[in-house]
């Protein structure tokens, strides 16, 4: 087990680190920035200080949205200057992402942003089925699930196809805040090369850059849906170098989590876990943690069986031979009790005496007692 | 179609839900029961229903829709049922001169292209028909099986186009269903395939899995069922998102019961 060899070395770490978040690490788990695509089960919610951000998204942030101080969850100070800010929300088959995603286009029109989707997996009712009329007014769907490949033929399609209008979202000329929304990544992955994705996508995050209308206090937020299962490791790792901030979308029992990884230049990422739950208008409830009373789960009807219980010899013991078997000394531990005793016994004792009677052939030399020297 | 088999999705003939994709996965074990049982539920049900066989033929599905209660011969007569039959029209391709896209025309294709022609085959044969009252209700698409498709040449991704274009028409737009079958490869380690069932698993809402028992055959248990809802994951609180039940497959009818709870262990 790795248990006590990453004890004895993780508290050397923990003097160095300040973030009391650290601790947590003493229970064995190796540093899960190293496995970002573990997501492992680490059901302890961090209960670290007492406003634990939600992907940065603190109350008093939607308090004031024109703030220019707002450190979002999407904002990241780029070293080249330009503000850029990207998420990726990582689903699988059984935790769905795209109501996540929905969930965060709500917050981010709640700030008065302009909403860009492009939806290339599901039609425009379905997106906008659940959210309500004031949110739809702000977002600006560009359908790419009729067509996507324009083999209709019938002109409707987008110029260019997908990447063509995820290049146009890169000119945007809106000068309100705006976020685009890729629903989803998996969908460009599988129809393009990862590197033209990649570079769009930077392009994307780097508008004004680009010159666009666009303000340096402005910047554009994208959010991307990705589905883990679709891909391998090496384009998940390329997108994921990408976005500022990642989050897989996990879950136990009944109720998800959102395993988020913080990536800000400079610093070491850091890791989150928050359990949540998705409201029917689409707003996150934050919680604690998982449910800590487990209702019985309709799927598990295995009953925990002793499996001792039906063997016909006896496995257990009672408590006079728990205590006899742990007092018991063993046989090659040299205690001092054990020290003392060879050296009282000396050669007096007859116990461990060999009594050897050689016949007529042995011939026993003392100089050479193997019988092998050739001199 | 099972009545035990509807009783668990929670479905009948006459309110069956529109819009979805139900995708029904085999792992170890042969999940073509499923097949028959949609089949036979949406002739039922008075749908116009479009089959791309690509693994069996005619006479096969109309022996055992006929021990369900459904006339295959007579539906496609009076033009409720649309059957391609693969095994028998792939032949055409290479026999006969070319007059026009043929559905199956990437089966000549040396290149892996795409499916557009067999999707423009299933949109006209889905199509509504214009003028007059529609004899039938909503139009539903089955397949069987898109892991074929694999095996013939086309790439996952083209596969994958293939079922978005279907889910765009015969689901957004018909309002109507489709159902496809694939073959879990399991540990065979076949990457395309795993695509292409993590793909439309991610496209389903309805995710119906047929797998063989971990201990392996057994007679009176012949697999184990897993049923997942997957879109819209908002009346998930109402109720189970996924149920598991094992099967024993018999003439005529499939009997569904709980884990470990088989008529004939108890």
């Amino acid at each position: 087990m790795l248990a006590p060899k990453s004890c004895q070395i993780l508290p050397t770490y923990a003097h160095l680190l300040p973030l009391p978040r650290f601790y947590l690490y003493y229970k064995g788990f190796p540093p899960p920035y190293l496995t970002p695509r573990s997501g492992h089960p680490n059901a302890v919610a961090e209960k670290g200080p007492a406003r634990t951000p939600f992907l940065g998204l603190k109350a008093e942030y939607f308090a004031k949205p024109g703030s220019t101080a707002d450190r979002g969850p999407h904002y990241r100070q780029h070293p080249l200057g330009s503000p850029c800010g990207s998420a990726s929300a990582k689903d699988s088959i059984e935790w769905e992402g795209r109501d996540f995603l929905k969930a965060l286009i709500k917050k981010s029109a709640l700030c008065g942003k302009q909403i860009h989707v492009l939806g290339c997996e599901v039609s425009e009712e379905e997106f906008r089925e659940g959210l309500d009329s004031g949110i739809n007014s702000r977002v600006v769907y560009h359908d790419l699930f009729r067509d996507p490949l324009n083999w209709s033929k019938t002109g409707e399609a987008f110029p260019g196809g997908p990447l063509g209008a995820l290049r146009t979202m890169c000119r945007l000329t809106d000068p309100r805040p705006v976020t685009v929304a890729l629903d989803s990544l998996s969908w460009l992955l599988l129809h393009f090369p990862c590197s033209t994705v990649c570079q769009t996508l930077r392009a994307l995050c780097h508008q004004d850059s680009c010159g666009g209308d666009r303000s340096p206090g402005e910047r554009v937020n994208v959010l991307g849906l990705l589905h883990e299962e679709l891909h391998a490791p090496g384009p998940l790792g390329a997108l994921g170098s990408l976005a500022q901030i990642e989050v897989s979308l996990r879950g136990t029992m009944g109720q998800a989590s959102a395993h988020i990884l913080y990536r800000k230049p400079g610093h070491r990422p850091t890791y989150q876990t928050q359990w949540f739950s998705i409201l029917p208008d689409f707003s996150l409830d934050l919680q604690e943690g998982p449910p800590l009373q487990s209702q019985p789960h309709p799927d598990s009807h295995t009953v925990l069986v002793d499996p001792t219980s039906h063997v016909t010899f006896n496995l257990h013991l009672s408590k006079k031979e728990r205590e006899t078997r742990d007092s018991l000394a063993l046989p090659f531990q040299f205690s001092s009790e054990k020290q003392q005793a060879l050296l009282r016994s000396g050669p007096s004792q007859a116990s461990g005496h060999i009594l050897y009677e050689p016949d007529a052939y042995d011939d026993l030399d003392l100089e050479d007692p193997d019988d092998d020297l050739d001199i | 179609m099972f009545p035990e088999l509807n009783h668990l999705l929670n479905t009948t003939p006459d309110k069956a839900e529109q819009g979805k994709l139900t995708l029904l996965c085999d792992a170890k074990t042969d999940g073509s029961f499923l097949v028959h049982h949609f089949l036979s539920f949406y002739l039922k049900a008075n749908c116009k229903v479009c089959f791309v066989a690509l693994v069996q033929s005619f006479s096969h599905y109309g022996i055992v829709g006929q021990k369900l209660g459904v006339s295959l011969t007579a539906a496609r007569e009076r033009g409720q049922l649309v059957f391609l039959e693969a095994l028998k029209t792939s032949v055409d391709i290479f026999f006969q001169p070319p007059v026009e896209p043929h559905p199956l025309q990437f089966l000549r294709e040396a290149s892996a292209g795409n499916l557009q022609p067999l999707f423009e085959f299933v949109r006209e044969a889905l199509k509504p028909e214009d003028g007059g009252e529609a004899k039938w209700r909503h139009p539903v698409l089955l397949v069987d099986d898109l892991s074929v498709l694999l095996s013939l040449g086309v790439g996952a991704v083209a596969v994958l186009d293939f079922i978005h274009y279907c889910r765009a028409t015969v689901c957004t737009e018909l309002k109507g269903n489709v159902v496809a079958l694939v073959h879990d490869s399991g540990d065979s380690e076949d990457e395309e395939n795993d695509l292409l069932l993590s793909g439309l698993s991610h496209q389903s809402h309805l995710i119906l899995r047929a797998e063989g028992l971990a201990t392996g055959f057994c007679r009176d248990v012949h697999g184990q069922l897993r049923v997942l809802w997957r879109r819209p994951s908002w009346p998930a609180a109402q109720r189970d998102r996924s149920l598991t039940y094992q099967y024993k497959i018999q003439d005529k009818t499939v009997s569904f019961f709980a884990k470990g709870l088989s008529p004939a262990v108890l």
